[in-house]
């Protein structure tokens, strides 16, 4: 009784909080645009009884999916999302792995306050984060001044509204995600199996990619799709440091939302995402069921 | 035994296989290692053995490349390694951990060390197949190290260290994590293995036992130091220093004062006659009869042999035990002079007691302890007589024995093939005494509050320096 109760509350969780909004939006893609409000048709009235429901599931059709294939808009930029968020996530991993590599091989007394300023960034809103990268990248802005006052260049460097800029937004914004899964895996490592390694003749750079970089596997794949997966859908960065060319999904979904107030259309954008995101998803957590194998 | 034949350590012209000369290791202030020099020659099984923080570990570290001595050199087959990096050594270490890569399996362990030799692979298969072969893990190549027990993690772990064929393999507490009886079947496998491939086997360890099993020499370390290095039977019977003889096994320590003893004269008038007191104290006929006919000749009968071991000792604590030890006395002096030259002349009865050594005053109104063995070097000086407790022979009548002490039981403890008994004698000293349980526990005359004597004979103690 106790067990069906524990496990029935996250099963509650899902269903109230993800199910049924789901099922809002896909029942909103399935309807068709109009002037009203809400802005599209049909509603369904339950005052009518059996004949309302019968003409409410009539109105419904996949229309807006077919709009989405016929206009090379929407592929084009759910195509550049992945490619802008898989460039990003090999960045994030890059500059995340030695951060954690370096954590995890700090003084045991120095490890918490480490952890503390890897977390503390989360304290400030997301938003201004992003927005304060504005200053420090435009063309007066705060790098650019600097380069240029150390004699490095000559003119300043168009970074901001530029792919490039997405890319220091993504990093800087999902570094910590990438660097917890990692450190915990680098941590639990045991050092002596580096001394070992070493012991039958390789060196410190072999043994690095023989034993470390297997063993912290699951850290790397852990952290690599808590970035892919939330940077496919990015909205802010790529709206505030992007440019007019830095096509990404989040943003269209966002104009057809606001801007032509097309909800179904906005919805069936959400829906196609939604089922893309499912992949590297269902790929994440089989890996994770094979980590929890293999660390048994 | 093999061992006895095996002795390189005593041949002047046997070449070591590893020198340490001068070797200091300091961290920060803290001195792990202090000037230590010793040689360990090839295929021996050499024990360090230490409690935790001695820097039994970190000489074995050293020899492994993971620490650089501070001062002085580390010789291996004569070339200094003192500062070579650990993977261009000739020496494998097996960790206390095993430090299996949990994401190979078992042959990849096994091959990883020959993998990154660039061997030809029919070559490295070869040689992982011989060594899954010694070690008994044929059937478990393709396991991960989890899918496997810890025995065979050990053995894994060894076979790995092992498949390098090194000139010198370091063992970090192989056995820590084994349960008793598998440590045990452990021990004697590592022995075999040992003997089987020649090579030269360094164990760290903190368990004596272990120690004392398995290996040719033993070094006893304090502080950074080595206090002793002998061969076990001798750390055991003959150890060097109160430290020593505290730290290998169970030791009672009697402190007092030592005098010289009398001119030989003297002593065997003050003496009672050793075998005529038999019969006196001998509860049957027969067996003082035997005990008489042991009086023929230097070396007891087979016969003689067996009843005292069956039928006297129990009784009267082993008081042969002397004459088939072939150990060297603890000062090489001592030996020189007194026992060696009087024994073969005036072949001595069993109880005989040697002449020359010392007395020991440890207590007032106690007549004094007498121990032939001791070096007169010591005359009056404050010393400790240390008594293994299976030496002590305990009796509820007082045995006739150079050593005897009266005293009360406070304290049994069974433990199935023997009991120690925790006997206190007079001036409120704790002494403990092992006897075998040869027969049924319900049969035991000596219990709890009763009086008893403890005997033992004039060479069964080590006479040592107070420190």
């Amino acid at each position: 009784m106790r067990r069906a109760v524990l496990i029935a509350v996250p099963y509650l969780w899902l269903l109230a909080l993800f199910l049924v909004p789901f099922i809002i939006v896909l029942k909103i893609s399935l309807s068709d645009i109009a002037l009203a409000r809400p802005p599209y048709t049909p509603q369904l009235d339950l005052n009518e009884g059996w004949a309302g429901i019968r003409a409410f599931f009539a109105g419904l059709d996949f229309e807006n999916f077919t709009f989405l294939s016929t206009d090379d808009l929407y592929w084009k930029a759910y195509l550049s999302s992945v490619r802008i968020a898989g460039i990003a996530t090999l960045c994030t991993l890059l500059v995340g792995y030695p951060i954690a590599y370096g954590m995890a091989r700090a003084p045991l007394e120095w490890r918490p306050t480490l952890l503390m300023l890897v977390i503390l960034p989360f304290w400030t809103s997301f938003l201004i984060r992003v927005y304060s990268w504005i200053g420090i990248l435009s063309s007066e802005g705060v790098l650019n001044q600097f380069l240029m006052g150390i004699g490095l260049i000559g003119e300043p460097l168009t970074i901001l509204n530029t792919n490039t800029a997405v890319y220091i937004g993504i990093v800087y914004t999902y570094l910590p995600f990438m660097i917890l899964p990692i450190y915990s895996a680098l941590e639990k490592m045991d050092e002596s199996l580096l001394e070992a390694a070493e012991d039958l003749g390789s060196s410190r750079f072999s043994a690095f990619w023989l034993v470390t970089i297997p063993l912290s596997r699951n850290g790397i794949v852990a952290g690599c799709f808590l970035v892919f997966i939330p940077s496919i859908g990015e909205f802010v960065i790529p709206s505030l440091l992007g440019g007019s060319d830095t096509l990404m999904i989040g943003k269209v979904l966002w104009e057809e939302f606001f801007s032509n107030r097309d909800w179904p259309v906005a919805s069936a954008v959400a829906v196609v995402l939604l089922l893309i995101l499912i992949i590297p998803i269902v790929l994440f957590q089989r890996s994770e069921e094979n980590a929890r194998e293999a660390g048994r | 035994m093999a061992e006895s034949d095996f002795a390189p350590w005593n041949d002047p012209e046997a070449k070591p296989l590893i020198q340490f000369k001068g070797v200091t290791k300091r961290f920060g202030d803290f001195t792990a290692i202090d000037d230590l020099t010793q040689d360990i020659y090839e295929r021996e099984f050499f024990a360090l053995l230490g409690p935790s923080g001695c820097g039994k570990t970190t000489l074995m570290r050293m020899l492994a490349g993971f620490e650089e001595p501070t001062e002085g050199q580390i010789l291996l087959n004569g070339v200094d390694i003192g500062h070579v990096p650990p993977n261009k050594r000739a020496v494998n270490m097996m960790f206390q951990s095993y430090a299996l890569f949990p994401h190979l399996s078992v042959y990849d362990n096994i091959a990883f060390g020959l993998r990154r030799e660039k061997k030809p692979k029919d070559e490295v298969h070869a040689r992982v197949k011989e060594m899954l072969r010694l070690t008994r893990l044929e059937r478990f190549a393709q396991r991960k190290p989890h899918q496997i027990s810890g025995g065979q993690r050990q053995r894994v772990a060894l076979a790995r260290s092992l498949a390098k064929a090194p000139k010198l393999l370091l063992l970090d507490e192989p056995l820590g994590a084994l349960d008793k009886k598998l440590r045990e079947e452990t021990q004697f496998e590592l022995m075999d293995i040992q003997e089987k491939t020649g090579t030269t086997f360094i164990i760290v360890t903190h368990d004596q036992e272990e120690a004392m099993t398995v290996a040719s020499r033993v070094a006893v370390m304090d502080e950074g130091r080595i206090v002793q290095v002998a061969t076990p039977d001798v750390i055991y019977e003959a150890p060097n220093s109160v430290y020593v003889a505290d730290f290998i096994g169970d030791v009672n320590l009697i402190r007092g004062t030592a005098r010289l003893r009398p001119a030989q004269a003297a002593t065997e008038a003050a003496a009672p006659p050793p075998e005529q007191a038999s019969p006196e104290t001998t509860p049957a006929a027969p067996v003082a009869k035997e005990a008489a006919a042991k009086t023929d000749g230097p070396q007891p009968n087979p016969l003689g042999r067996a009843l005292h071991d069956r039928i006297l000792s129990p009784i009267f604590g082993t008081w042969l035990e002397e004459e088939p030890r072939r150990l060297p006395p603890p000062s090489a002096a001592e030996t020189a002079k007194t026992p060696a030259a009087e024994t073969p002349a005036t072949p001595a009865h069993p109880q005989d007691i040697p002449p020359g050594g010392l007395e020991i005053d440890w207590s007032d109104g106690q007549p004094a302890l007498l121990a032939a063995n001791g070096d007169p070097a010591l005359d009056g000086e404050k010393v400790v007589l240390a008594l293994r407790p299976e030496k002590l022979g305990i009796a509820k009548t007082r045995p006739d024995a150079p050593n005897t002490l009266k005293g009360k039981v406070i304290d049994i403890a069974y433990l199935g093939n023997i009991s120690t008994y925790h006997v206190e004698i007079e001036g409120g000293v704790m002494v403990k005494a092992q006897a075998a349980n040869t027969r049924r526990i319900s049969r035991r005359d000596i219990t709890w509050e009763d009086e008893v004597w403890l005997s033992f004979t004039a060479t069964a103690g080590v006479i040592l320096k107070d420190e």
